[in-house]
Parts: structure tokens; C-alpha cells; sequence
């Protein structure tokens, strides 16, 4: 039973965790160049609802994904607009872009959809023989082709901001911004690459949202997972695995509360679907040491003439 | 000194034109908004921002709205004047909301007198305790307190829907067999004078603007306050002269989160005289709209309350004549903060600053300085 249990939380756990890990190794990125972008709760939702309303018109779920990579990327260009170009304060523009989001989300999804409605979106691919492995073969192969390709994701951005000059220069400009522009980088520029970015991966998050792993969307849909992802960069040091670890963390604790609810346990329902948000404000208060390994530049605008 | 009063009331005249074209530029992106969604841009806006002015019902509607909004938006201005930022004011909110139910509704037998101000202090307790919780991570633990708020939100959301269908709920609702999650009705005596027969103006504006001069003559003229402001303007400066940042720190974060609570109780006292499931209507996320839109100033805030009750008045309104959601009123107020955040740079870039200031008649060492918290 308990083992039973526990692998049902398993399985049902790394699924929740694609749409954490995408949104938040986008917003690794942003923050490694210094640009703290809380908006990516309100990209996750437009892009989940444009996902979504391509594939309930046209039926290609392919087209639904890139159609909310596009909405992500002009909201990361819309986001850097602000806090690069002019400089804004993040955390007030974040929650702008946040109201933004939700506020279009909502009302594009009353008018031109209504309600709840089921698309045919991308299920579960089972990679044959494998998958006949007890236990661990309906654990790692049969999962949805975007959570394979988050957890792939992983790697490669972690070779993209250690091994290659262009990381190099995000982590120049989100530690030392004067340094950089003196050697030639441009910090606005990498500043926008790398919002833009983040803004792209939010709305695959969004994407795999509405078209994998509900099939359909609803009004605030994300629930918070673009500011959990946000909290993950902290969790995760700035790091792609740790960030890894810390979306398992948190998609196990989801699906251990909703198997809670399956199993019969008695215990009041809206305390478990808090306890994951509880889960996030404790792991931020343990480990507020080393925070001083964050990009030391985040937050702050940069400015060539002046300093202000 | 005559100087300096030329120079504030010009800083003022620049606030006010920046803060007014953002809202332009907000509603004319907005207007594309409406566009997407079918409709009419300029009818829509006609129907928004006049049928509220059009007869008694839309203006008590507007200033009933206002209230809340005021008290949030002073809660989150002093938060920001203080340098750390408030998001969750839509849980204080709900917080305060389950502290003035339940203090209400044990104390039945409570004169009106002694009631209401029992009941607004424990409001201010339970939302100042709450948002505490992130001001005193953020002072000893360095917790990023944007995220602990909004986390905080979604807590406290939880905690309340399942008060509100347990231990609060109505024992009617329980014995009717209807379910319907909401607490029973305050006792009389705890409900806010209603000025107007038939409409549900009540006396809570009229405690949030008392509120909002206390707060103006609290942060500008006392101790205290200013060491908040200072503490908010330049921390380092602020240790350095012997200020305790955290201690300050966390007396805003309680402060802001008392305010938002105090609007709970508004709804509760002054609206619906009982806990609903949906009594809070954005109020947490609108009152940031208001505290930017009113310059972080309390005597701005309290024109900027009303703005923005007339434009929730008015989406409700909107959608009933344009068949355009109210949800987009979310969106437009959503551009209005980013709209507001992006001239910061025209305060802050002192060549832009001194073209302005040519331009209202100033001289070039004249200074503007821009106010408001940190990113």
C-alpha cells in the first residue's frame, strides 16, 4: 500500500514538473543577466490560454505550442522593454505584466471560448519495451514528449550558460555590468536576449499547461507555478540541476497532496492544496544562506551615464 | 525656502502629467485589448468612464469601491515608501476578513460604540500579523518578500474557503441543507452607518480618508515615520545614523498588512455584514494600481481610490452594455502599473529630468527627487 502509494506519486508527480522546470530554467536565464522578471505567472497564462485556443480552432498541437512561444517571447520583449529600456523597477512591473496576463487570459477565454471545453492536446508516449521495465519503465517511459524534452532541456542549458561565450557573457553582465560594457558586451542587449528568452520558455511552460498536461484550459489555470518557478531560481542557486531537484521537490509534494485526496485520507482539502505553497515559503526561509551566490546585479537597472 | 515651495509644487505638476499620461497610454493600448476581444473601443470606454457619473447609483457604486481600495492602497504605500513590497495584500485582505466575522459574531451583545473598533483592530491585527510573517523573513532570513506574499496569497485563499465552508459557515446554510460558503450575518450593531436610503454608501469611506490623513501626518510628521521613509530612501544611511533597518522593515510589513485587513473589515462591515466566498473582487492586486496612480502619497491616494472605483463601476457596467468581460479591467490596470513603473525614467535620468523641468519653467539646479521604494 505505502509503496504503491509512493510510486503513484512518483508517476503522477513528474508530469507536474515540466511546466516548472521550462518556466524556470527561462527565468534562470533572466536573472543570470540581472533582470528579475516576476511577470512570468501572467506569461504562463496567455500563452497557456493562445495554446490552447489554436489547437481548439485548427487541432495541431504543434502549431498551439510554438503559437505560445510566440506570446511569451513579445511578453519577455515587453518585459525587457521596461525594465531595460526604461529602467523600471522589476518587482512592481513583474506584478504589471502578472495583472496583464491574467486580466487578457480571462477575458479572451470568456468571449471567444466560454467555457470549460477539452481539446486533444499531446498525451502520455509510451517508448515500447522499455516501458515494460516494472516500475521504472511507467515512471521514465511513458511519459509526455515535452516532459522528456524539459528534463532534456537540463543539460543544454546548463552547456549554453557554462560552456559557450554568449553564457559567459549573460553571467558577465547579471555580476558586473561595468566590467562587461567596458570589454564590449552589450548589457542591453544580452539583457534582452535573455528576458526574451525566459519570456519563450514561460510560454512553453504555458503551452505544456493547456495542451499536455490539462488538455484544456480554465481561468487561472497556472495557479501560481510561474511564481513558484520563480522561487525555484532561488532554490535551485541559479543552477539548471538545482533547479531540476527543486521542481521534483515541489511536483511530488503537489501529487502526494492530490493522492491525499484520492486515497480517502481525512484531512480538510484546502489545507493539502496550500501545502505546497507553505512547502515554497519554507524552503525560501532554510535556505537563505549563500544568497550572496546569486547574480549580484539582479534587480538593479543598468545605466552607462549615471548612477541611480 | 520660497524656492523650495516653487520647486515641490512643480514636482507635483510633473507627478500629476506623467501619472495622467500613463493612464492615457494604458487606455489607448487598452483600446486594442477591446478590439481583440469584438467590441467597440470607443463605446466601451463611453459606457466605462461616464455611466458610473450618470445618476446616484454609479457614484455611491464608485465611492462604496473606493473605500477599500484606499486602504489597501495606503497599506501598500507605506510598504513601498519603506522600501520592501507588499503583493499579498488580496490575503491580508481575506485575513482581515476572518478576524472581523468571527470577532463580530462572538460578541453579539456588544454596544456599536465599543464594537466597531473592536472589530477594526482585530482586522488590523490579523492582516498586520500575516503580512508580518513576510516582513520578518525578509528583515532575519533575506526571503524575498514579492514572493513570500504572493505565496502567502495563495495560503491564505485556502485557509479562508475552508473556514468559510467549515467552522464559519452559517449553521442556516448547514441546516437548509443549501451549503452556500458564507458566515451568518454580523449582529446589527456592528454594521457601518449607511448615509443614502436604498444605496450602500456607508461610513467606511469616511474612516479610510480619516485614515489616510493619520497615515500622511504619521509618515511626514513623526519620528517614527520618518525613520520608515528613511530606511526606505537610503538603508545604508539609515544604519549608518543608527537606524534599526530590520526592526523598520518588519513595522512596515505589519503596518501595510493591518491596512489590507482593515479593508476586510470595510467589506464585511460596511457591504455585506457577513464572509463571502468572492468579498475581496482584486481589491489586494487594484490597491497597487491606487497606491502608484497616487504617487505613493496618501492625499493622492484618496482622488486615486476613487478613479479607480469609477473604472471596477464601470467594467461592471461595460459588460453588461458591450458584452466585453470586466475581467479586462485587469489587463488595463495591468498596463497603467507598467505604463507608471517605465516613466520612473523620466524622474530619474537627470537630462530628462531637466528638459521636463525647462519645459514647466524651472531652472537647470532645480531637483526633482524621485520618491518610492526599491526594485
Amino acid at each position: 500500500m505505502i509503496l504503491e502509494i509512493i510510486i503513484g506519486v512518483i508517476i503522477s508527480g513528474i508530469p507536474l514538473s515540466a511546466s516548472l522546470l521550462f518556466a524556470s530554467l527561462g527565468e534562470m536565464f533572466s536573472q543570470r543577466s540581472g533582470v528579475f522578471n516576476l511577470g512570468t505567472e501572467g506569461i504562463m497564462m496567455l500563452s497557456a490560454f493562445v495554446g490552447f485556443y489554436v489547437v481548439y480552432i485548427i487541432g495541431s498541437p504543434v502549431l498551439g505550442i510554438l503559437a505560445a512561444m510566440t506570446i511569451g517571447g513579445l511578453m519577455g520583449m515587453l518585459m525587457a522593454l521596461v525594465s531595460v529600456t526604461f529602467k523600471a523597477q522589476q518587482g512592481i512591473s513583474g506584478i504589471g505584466l502578472y495583472m496583464f496576463g491574467w486580466g487578457v487570459s480571462g477575458t479572451l477565454f470568456r468571449v471567444y471560448v466560454g467555457g470549460v471545453t477539452n481539446i486533444d492536446g499531446i498525451g502520455r508516449v509510451a517508448i515500447p519495451v522499455l516501458m515494460d521495465i516494472p516500475i521504472i519503465g511507467k515512471i521514465l517511459f511513458n511519459q509526455n514528449p515535452m516532459v522528456y524534452l524539459a528534463y532534456l532541456l537540463v543539460p543544454v542549458a546548463g552547456y549554453v550558460l557554462f560552456r559557450t561565450s554568449w553564457g559567459l557573457k549573460v553571467r558577465a553582465v547579471g555580476t558586473t555590468p561595468q566590467a562587461a560594457d567596458t570589454l564590449g558586451v552589450s548589457v542591453e542587449r544580452i539583457r534582452y536576449q535573455c528576458v526574451t528568452l525566459g519570456g519563450v520558455m514561460s510560454g512553453l511552460a504555458g503551452a505544456y499547461l493547456s495542451i499536455g498536461q490539462a488538455q484544456m484550459f480554465a481561468d487561472n489555470l497556472t495557479a501560481g507555478r510561474g511564481f513558484i518557478a520563480v522561487a525555484l531560481v532561488y532554490f535551485g542557486r541559479w543552477k539548471p540541476v538545482g533547479i531540476m531537484w527543486g521542481a521534483l521537490l515541489f511536483s511530488m509534494a503537489h501529487a502526494l497532496q492530490r493522492s491525499i485526496q484520492v486515497y480517502g485520507i481525512d484531512f480538510p482539502y484546502e489545507i493539502a492544496v496550500a501545502t505546497p505553497y507553505v512547502l515554497v515559503i519554507l524552503v525560501l526561509a532554510l535556505t537563505y544562506k549563500g544568497r550572496s551566490l546569486g547574480p549580484l546585479a539582479l534587480g538593479k537597472p543598468y545605466n552607462r551615464e549615471f548612477r541611480g | 525656502m520660497e524656492k523650495n515651495k516653487a520647486d515641490k509644487y512643480r514636482y507635483l505638476t510633473v507627478n500629476i502629467i506623467i501619472v495622467l499620461a500613463s493612464l492615457l497610454i494604458a487606455l489607448v493600448l487598452g483600446a486594442f485589448l477591446f478590439l481583440i476581444a469584438g467590441a467597440n473601443p470607443f463605446e466601451a470606454y463611453g459606457v466605462m468612464l461616464t455611466q458610473p457619473l450618470d445618476g446616484l447609483f454609479g457614484i455611491t457604486e464608485m465611492l462604496v469601491r473606493a473605500a477599500p481600495l484606499m486602504l489597501v492602497g495606503l497599506g501598500i504605500a507605506i510598504a513601498f515608501r519603506s522600501g520592501i513590497l507588499n503583493i499579498g495584500g488580496e490575503g491580508q485582505i481575506m485575513i482581515g476578513v476572518i478576524f472581523a466575522t468571527a470577532v463580530g459574531l462572538s460578541l453579539p451583545e456588544m454596544p456599536k460604540i465599543v464594537l466597531v473598533p473592536v472589530i477594526f483592530l482585530s482586522a488590523f491585527i490579523g492582516g498586520g500579523v500575516w503580512a508580518g510573517i513576510a516582513g520578518w523573513m525578509r528583515a532575519y532570513l533575506n526571503v524575498n518578500e514579492i514572493l513570500s506574499t504572493v505565496m502567502l496569497n495563495y495560503i491564505a485563499i485556502q485557509l479562508y474557503l475552508y473556514l468559510l465552508r467549515g467552522p464559519l459557515i452559517d449553521p442556516k446554510e448547514v441546516s437548509y441543507g443549501t451549503g452556500v460558503p458564507q458566515s451568518a450575518l454580523l449582529p446589527e450593531a456592528a454594521w457601518l452607518t449607511r448615509f443614502i436610503r436604498g444605496f450602500r454608501l456607508h461610513s467606511g469611506l469616511v474612516i479610510a480618508i480619516v485614515l489616510a490623513v493619520i497615515v500622511f501626518l504619521f509618515l511626514w510628521k513623526t519620528t517614527v515615520g520618518y525613520r520608515m521613509r528613511a530606511v526606505g530612501a537610503e538603508p545604508k544611511a539609515a544604519t549608518y545614523s543608527g537606524m534599526n533597518v530590520k526592526r523598520n522593515l518588519v513595522l512596515a510589513m505589519v503596518l501595510s498588512g493591518g491596512f489590507a485587513g482593515m479593508a476586510g473589515a470595510v467589506e464585511v462591515l460596511g457591504v455585506h455584514h457577513r464572509a463571502l466566498e468572492s468579498i475581496s473582487a482584486g481589491y489586494g492586486f487594484s490597491g497597487i494600481v491606487v497606491a502608484l496612480f497616487g504617487g505613493l502619497h496618501p492625499l493622492g491616494i484618496i482622488p486615486a481610490s476613487a478613479v479607480f472605483g469609477l473604472l471596477i463601476v464601470g467594467s461592471d457596467m461595460m459588460q453588461r452594455a458591450v458584452e466585453v468581460p470586466a475581467s479586462i479591467i485587469l489587463a488595463i490596470q495591468g498596463l497603467i502599473i507598467l505604463a507608471i513603473v517605465s516613466s520612473n525614467i523620466f524622474l530619474r535620468n537627470p537630462k530628462l529630468r531637466d528638459k521636463i523641468f525647462r519645459l514647466l519653467g524651472g531652472g537647470k539646479e532645480a531637483k526633482i527627487e524621485p520618491e518610492g521604494g526599491r526594485a
